[in-house]
């Protein structure tokens, strides 16, 4: 069988593992699809090579559709959120300089205790601490600004900058960033270099935060359903096969070639076992969870998820909070259901819940009766409701 | 109209920022800065109040830009990339060219298409040049490890040059790949074995 080639825009990072290993594995290949995966420079780049058409799939920041919706950011192109591609997967640092400073404060570095961490940042800091992050649109300036608008922290005590992760040893290093939030390897590779030590899992912010999505133009979508569907089972199944703890030493190795990531297998396994190096100092903390492909119904795009987004995108950024609603139809739960349902797959009964309400994997009522969410709290226990927002 | 426009060129590479920039005058009312890859970029930027910002699509400081896109402040001007209307053909040009351009809001089309056609055409060139050069480079890589590759067959199976690459060449073939993956699948093994 001739495979259709279907151009494929993602960042080099360890959650593009579900596209990745659908090409290396077979899984698009049994699809009748070959991804001809294309590596970006910048979410820009991204975004433009989706929306102008030299792509038809990409791997992108799940916020990046959300607030293009909302007419955020300098294109408007109309972008569907077929699937979540991981869920979960940052981590908030600090420069060494910070990092000596909350040591002599006596913080444990625990990896664990957002308002502890919070507080420690407070008493430490003598100005507004800066925070670069890969892209203004992002989990990372979302996860931040909920955390620091519920803690010591304050909103007005931090300031997020742009800072392409490559780029954040030497912001670092000039001072012109304190401290990070950013997705793997570039955590484990700031440990590496010495530039800093690690403070919290997003995880310990949002449980179940969504952090990356397959995205497609809408208009495509609509046209190329079948090529869609069979991209989508094949990210799914790579998905699955990735959260099968075998698989870690063949995902890390095919990760870490030249041709994608180009880092040590040992530093991505870092991400994929949830087993953390903090800092330079050789700590190490186990975090379940860390970032997930499959379990829970990961690859699910809750519309509430995608509304949680938007409110966050909206208080940041003064965007008209009427379009939210809208906004976060661009997390496709339907086609989720139509593509991957028809395949087999157990779907949930509901396209919303309660963000944060989860503290207990809970089983839900689902098309086969077989379906498990997993804790999704925020650390402060607060709720989001989608019916209120 | 006829207010010179304020162009900023982000560009690392100081020969390829001249090229540039020597273009754009030539081509319109401008007066055109350039800034390289630092750290505050988008604070840099927004002190010229430019009215176009060009940059390399390739460039990872692109992201950088997309600040400028949520400048609020009152002595901040918003910028969106260029992509509105009958403008539309030129924005996917210029993508295909390697430039990515924002543009002030408000800016007339008229005003932007005579700086847009020659930055296409500027970063076009400089585009190929350095595939070229790229490619140029991979193909001098190539022959090494094809002739190191040679150099074992030799030493290995007692037979000439032109052999050995006829025996790689023939492997290649049978196998379906290229020359030099044969070649240098032979000398990573040669490593591995010792």
């Amino acid at each position: 069988m001739r495979l259709v080639s279907l151009p494929t825009a993602y960042m080099p990072l360890v959650d593009a593992a579900p596209l990745i290993l659908a090409q290396e594995m077979g899984f698009a290949q049994s699809e009748g699809i070959a991804l001809d995966l294309v590596p970006a420079p910048s979410w820009s780049s991204v975004r433009d090579m989706l929306a102008f058409g030299r792509v038809d799939a990409a791997h992108m920041l799940s916020p990046v559709p959300v607030a293009m919706a909302m007419g955020l950011g300098g294109v408007a192109t109309s972008l569907a959120a077929v699937s979540v591609l991981s869920v979960n997967g940052n981590v908030v640092g600090v420069g060494r300089p910070l990092e000596e400073r909350l040591r002599a404060a006596g913080h444990p570095f625990d990896f664990a205790d957002p308002k502890a961490a919070a507080s420690a940042l407070a008493a430490v800091r003598d100005r507004p601490i800066v925070f670069g992050v890969p892209f203004p649109f992002s989990m990372h300036v979302a996860l931040l600004d909920y955390w620091s608008r519920a803690t010591a922290l304050g909103a007005d005590g931090i300031v997020i900058r742009t800072v392409p992760p490559p780029l954040m040893a030497s912001a670092l290093a000039a001072g012109d960033v304190d401290a990070f939030c950013v997705g793997e390897p570039w955590g484990s590779v700031a440990v590496e270099q010495g530039a800093g030590a690690l403070l919290l899992p997003g995880t310990a912010i949002w449980q179940f935060a969504p952090e990356k999505v397959l995205a497609v133009r809408t208009d495509w979508a609509e046209t190329e359903p079948d090529l869609l569907g069979r991209l989508m089972r094949a990210v799914w199944r790579a998905g699955r096969w990735l959260a099968d703890p075998d698989a870690r030493a063949t995902a890390g190795e095919v990760l870490s070639r030249k041709a994608y990531l180009d880092v040590s297998p040992e530093l991505i396994d870092r991400a994929l076992s949830g087993h953390l190096t903090l800092s330079s100092r050789g700590e190490n903390r186990q975090v379940a969870r860390f970032i997930e492909f499959h379990h829970g119904t990961a690859t699910f795009p809750w519309r509430s998820q995608a509304k949680w987004i938007a409110a966050q995108m909206a208080a940041l950024h003064g965007a008209d909070p009427t379009r939210t609603t809208g906004a976060a139809r661009v997390f496709r739960a339907d086609l989720h259901r139509m593509h991957l349902g028809a395949a087999g797959i157990d779907m949930p009964g509901a396209s919303e819940k309660v963000e944060g309400s989860i503290r207990r994997a809970t089983p839900v009522a689902s098309a086969e009766g077989d379906l498990t969410l997993l804790p999704d709290a925020f650390f402060d226990g607060r709720i989001f409701d989608p019916a209120r927002a | 109209m006829g207010e010179t426009l304020t162009i900023v060129v982000v560009e690392e590479d100081r020969d390829r920022a001249i090229a540039i920039v020597d273009a754009l005058k030539d081509s319109c009312a401008c007066e055109v800065f350039v800034i390289g890859n630092a750290s505050g970029l988008a604070r840099r930027i927004a002190a010229h109040a430019p009215d176009i910002v060009l940059i390399d699509v390739d460039n990872p400081t692109r992201d950088m830009m997309e600040e400028l896109t949520l400048a609020s402040g009152p002595m901040e001007r918003p910028v969106a990339m260029f992509v509105s209307g009958a403008a539309g053909g030129l924005a996917q040009a210029a993508i295909e060219a390697g430039v990515s351009a924002y543009v002030v809001d408000g800016l007339a089309p008229e005003r932007i298409k005579p700086v847009m056609d020659t930055a296409i055409a500027r970063f076009a060139m400089v585009r190929q040049m350095r595939n070229e050069l790229a490619e140029t480079r991979r193909a001098l890589e190539e022959r090494k490890v094809i002739d190191r590759a040679k150099g074992l067959l030799m030493k290995a199976r007692g037979i000439d040059e032109d052999a050995a690459y006829a025996l790689l060449r023939r492997t290649a073939m049978d196998q379906g790949r290229r020359v030099a993956d044969v070649a240098e699948a032979l000398v990573t093994a040669s490593g591995l074995l010792g």
